[in-house]
């Protein structure tokens, strides 16, 4: 086919589906630009009801940048959300790398009903036990420490990990393995050494995910922390950048600006991983 | 479900695994698979060990205490003693909580009926288009990645009562003559969170739909054109049928997370106004936190729990279904 007729044969899909793929893509990303864009503009324009609010018209400044690093504890709230989901995401790919191999590999008493308890827990919300757990963190003299962070990011990060990393294992073939094992290699040894080399995609699939839920976190972070300087990143931008009646638009954009900015770098990176463990989560 | 395989194929693959070992001892042949076995449950135990003790001490156990806390006249702080089903009785008799129930059900009935239509739609546009595929689908899943608590706040100021880039739109439009009170109309609130909650949820559902789309085998459609079906034909006929244990997953774990929505709803009315878009996350917060009645909250919250495990309980039923017809 000629690349002419290619062409005319390719225009049909502008209109019957690039066109209507639009409003998609403008509805999904508006926010996200708008976002930006208030976050760089001079509050008289931010507050004059009669400007264009689609861009910046009269200069830009980095004020709301400024006032966020000079007024609040935001460069803190940031390092103790790197913090937090650093440690959160290592105990969870730990734990769910150890609890997926037997549950994809070997038959032992209880592993049906531990793979349905896995599953249960993988679909039970924050927002169902953050009042106990509130109870259980106090008990444990965690609160108001990003222990009680770390600790409780993992409960919904390990079944998370263990259910992906589980489906992940099965695909790799179980031959290698067991000539590792005629070897001589123990069953740790055969995971370390043999299984996971083979399955580092899967770990990194895994890594990224609890990596984003735990930036992402909000209600545990709101209920558990409550001094100003332990808070994480989502919690911080929203209760110390609104005093009372007092709203800082442009600080509160630029907070999350920078907040999203961790995320949507991986994400760009890494887009194939998050495409397949997003499906992955539900489809398998 | 997958441990049926697991359970036919595991004895014989020890075994296969064993026979150089068994072909050398000759007689102890029983006595080394038994072993095996032992030695196998003893490892699974072990590498499941930490993440069972970490889901018993900090799922399992708050669960049981949440139950303990709903039957209890417990506040923040101390543990009170057993009230039975008094709680419930108060919130049933609650007009605050009839009100979040009935808030509950519209907006996850609304929220998910959007994001099942337009993410069908969204799917089925996606799976066609060619150029620039990854540009498109990046751009489109980019809501589902940005933390949730953060987006919500740039909506909120979307919609902010003086300053809306929305109503500012609408005006110099014409469509409207004065600016739309988003946040503060009850109706129009809560049109606002089902809104807030569709964008951040559609890109799960297109991109589940599409890896669904994609599994769908391209002879089908090309035997029905073939037949002389038309698009609405294949559509209805192929696509849907073939789709639905994917859409049915995609919904049904949707059902559990919109429900128990807590960041947008918090982030843009707290519940209000006038409790008109309080959810059970919200209202639980409010109650048991805020409030200080932690056994009432926890009731609140356990109303998610019957949901939980409908879903659970069809979605098990589901994946043992079709594993027994592969």
């Amino acid at each position: 086919m000629s690349d002419l007729a290619r062409w005319a044969r390719g225009s049909r899909p502008v209109f019957t589906l690039y066109l209507p793929t639009m409003p998609f893509v403008f509805f999904a990303l508006f926010p996200l630009y708008f976002m930006f864009v208030t976050s760089f503009k001079k509050n008289a324009e931010l507050y004059d009801v009669n400007a264009v609010p689609f861009w910046i018209g009269r200069g830009v400044t980095l004020g709301h940048y400024e006032l966020l690093s000079r007024d609040t504890l935001f460069w803190s709230w940031f390092v103790n959300s790197l913090i937090v989901s650093l440690a959160a995401t290592v105990i969870s790919v730990v734990l769910g790398v150890l609890a997926a191999y037997p549950l994809a590999r070997l038959k032992f008493p209880g592993s049906d009903s531990f793979g349905v308890a896995i599953f249960i827990t993988y679909l039970v919300p924050p927002s169902l036990l953050f009042l106990p757990l509130s109870t259980v963190v106090a008990r444990l003299g965690l609160s108001d420490s990003l222990w009680s962070l770390v600790v409780t990011y993992p409960t919904f990060l390990v079944p998370f990990c263990t259910w992906l990393l589980m489906g992940y294992f099965r695909t790799v073939p179980k031959e290698i393995e067991e000539c590792a094992m005629l070897d001589g290699c123990n069953r740790l040894q055969t995971l370390v050494k043999i299984l996971l080399p083979v399955a580092i995609p899967g770990v990194i699939c895994a890594a990224l995910f609890a990596f984003t839920l735990s930036w992402n976190e909000f209600l545990y972070a709101l209920v558990f922390v409550s001094p100003a300087e332990l808070k994480t990143m989502t919690v911080g931008v929203f209760s110390e950048l609104i005093r009372g009646d007092i709203y800082y638009w442009g600080g509160l954009m630029a907070g999350a600006c920078i907040g999203s900015l961790p995320i949507v770098v991986a994400y760009v990176f890494f887009l194939d991983y998050y495409v397949s463990g997003l499906t992955a989560g539900a489809v398998k | 479900m997958i441990d049926q395989q697991r359970g036919r194929s595991m004895p014989l693959r020890s075994l296969d695994r064993e026979v150089p070992e068994i072909a050398v001892r000759g007689d102890a042949q029983p006595r080394a698979l038994t072993d095996v076995l032992v030695r196998d449950t003893t490892v699974a135990y072990a590498f499941i060990a930490p993440a069972f003790f970490l889901l018993l001490f900090l799922v399992a156990y708050p669960f049981a205490l949440s139950v303990w806390l709903s039957f209890s006249d417990a506040r923040v702080g101390e543990m009170g003693s057993f009230v039975g089903l008094e709680n419930f009785q108060r919130l049933l008799t609650s007009s605050i909580f009839l009100q979040t129930l009935q808030n509950s059900i519209i907006f996850t009935a609304l929220a998910l009926s959007a994001k099942t239509v337009f993410g069908m739609i969204l799917a089925l546009l996606l799976f066609r288009i060619g150029m620039f595929k990854r540009l498109i689908r990046g751009a489109v899943l980019l809501p589902f990645i940005v933390p949730t608590a953060l987006s919500t706040l740039v909506w909120w100021w979307m919609f902010e009562p003086l300053y809306s880039v929305v109503n500012w739109t609408l005006k110099a439009l014409h469509i409207v003559s004065r600016d739309v009170p988003w946040l503060p109309d009850p109706y129009l609130a809560m049109f606002t969170v089902v809104l807030v909650n569709t964008w951040r949820g559609l890109p799960f559902f297109a991109i589940c739909l599409l890896a669904g789309l994609v599994a769908i085998p391209r002879e089908m459609y090309e035997a029905a054109e073939s037949d002389g079906a038309s698009a609405m034909g294949r559509f209805w006929y192929i696509t849907v049928p073939l789709l639905k244990p994917v859409l049915a997953v995609v919904i049904l774990f949707s059902t559990i997370f919109t429900l128990a929505d807590f960041n947008i709803v918090y982030v843009l009315t707290k519940g209000g106004p006038m409790n008109m878009t309080h959810l059970f996350a919200t209202y639980s917060f409010a109650l048991g936190l805020q409030g200080g009645q932690i056994s009432q909250g926890a009731a609140v919250s356990l109303f998610l729990f019957p949901i939980l495990l409908l879903v659970v309980f069809v979605q098990l039923r589901m994946v043992r279904k079709s594993s027994t017809y592969e």
